[in-house]
C-alpha cells in the first residue's frame, strides 16, 4: 500500500448520537495532515460539517430513519486528496437535481448539499454494485 | 439538549450549553422556542458562545425560531459566535438575516 495512503472505514447504527463520533474522527483526521497547505482547524471543522451533513442526508433519506439499520462510510487520503465515501443503499437520487438555497427566503431545510458543495472541490453520486456512493474530494495542494 | 434559559427584563436569554448544535439535537432547541413563544414570550437572544460546531439543521432550528418571533411580533438574536460557527451562517448568507451581536452583553436593552 502507498505510503501515503489512508483508509477509515466505519460502519455506524443510523442512529443522530454518533454524528459527533464521526465528525470527530474527520476532524482528527485533518488535524493531523502535515501535507495540508492552508489551515488545519478550518480544514477539520469543514470535514466535521461535511461527514455531519453527508451521513445525516444517509439516516432520513436512504435509510428512513431506521435506527436498526447501518451506516457504512469511508474518510482517506488519496494521493493528495482527502476523500469521503458515504454509502446507501437507497433509491438514490440525482444530486445534480438538488436546488440551491433560496437565500431570499428562509426556508429551515435544504442547506446541507450546498454546504456540501462548497466546501468539497468534487461531489458526485452513483450507483456501485447493489449500492450508491457519495464520494466527495477535495485536494490538499495550493489551497 | 443542555440550555440555560434565564430572563433579562424583557429579554429570554437562552445560552446552548452544548458543544454542536446539530442535527442530533436541534429538534430539541426547535421546542424549547416554541414552548416560549406558546407562553407569550416573544424575544429571545441566544447565546452560542459554548458552541463549536453547528451544522445545517442548527441553522434550520435558529431559523425557523427567528420566523416564529417575527410572527409573533418578537425578535430572534444571536450573541457569541466563535469565528468557525459565524462562517457557516456567512457560507449561508444567514448572517444578512440575524442580528448578531459579540456578546450577550453588547445587545442592547429593549424599550
Amino acid at each position: 500500500m502507498n505510503k501515503n495512503r489512508i483508509e477509515i472505514d466505519i460502519k455506524i447504527p443510523n442512529q443522530t448520537r454518533y454524528l459527533r463520533l464521526i465528525g470527530k474522527i474527520g476532524e482528527e483526521l485533518a488535524i493531523g495532515l502535515n501535507e495540508y497547505s492552508g489551515n488545519c482547524n478550518t480544514l477539520a471543522y469543514y470535514i466535521n460539517l461535511v461527514i455531519t451533513e453527508s451521513v445525516i442526508n444517509t439516516i432520513t433519506h436512504a435509510n428512513a430513519c431506521d435506527p436498526d439499520k447501518m451506516v457504512h462510510l469511508s474518510i482517506g487520503i488519496e494521493h493528495d486528496e482527502l476523500v469521503i465515501r458515504v454509502f446507501d443503499e437507497g433509491e438514490g437520487f440525482d444530486i445534480n437535481n438538488v436546488p440551491p438555497p433560496d437565500f431570499e427566503g428562509l426556508e429551515e431545510g435544504g442547506r446541507g448539499v450546498f454546504l456540501i458543495r462548497a466546501i468539497m472541490d468534487s461531489v458526485n453520486y452513483r450507483k456501485m454494485g447493489t449500492e450508491n456512493v457519495l464520494e466527495m474530494r477535495k485536494s490538499l495542494k495550493n489551497k | 439538549m443542555n440550555l440555560d434559559i434565564a430572563e433579562q427584563k424583557k429579554l429570554v436569554v437562552i445560552a446552548i450549553k452544548e458543544e454542536r448544535l446539530d442535527a442530533h439535537n436541534a429538534t430539541d432547541l426547535k421546542s424549547e422556542l416554541l414552548a416560549l413563544f406558546e407562553q407569550g414570550k416573544k424575544n429571545i437572544l441566544i447565546n452560542l458562545q459554548d458552541v463549536r460546531f453547528i451544522d445545517s439543521s442548527g441553522l434550520g432550528a435558529l431559523v425557523s425560531g427567528f420566523k416564529n418571533a417575527i410572527t409573533n411580533q418578537g425578535s430572534l438574536k444571536l450573541a457569541g459566535l466563535q469565528p468557525q460557527v459565524k462562517s457557516m451562517f456567512e457560507l449561508t448568507r444567514l448572517h444578512r438575516v440575524f442580528d448578531i451581536y459579540p456578546t450577550a452583553a453588547d445587545v442592547p436593552e429593549l424599550p
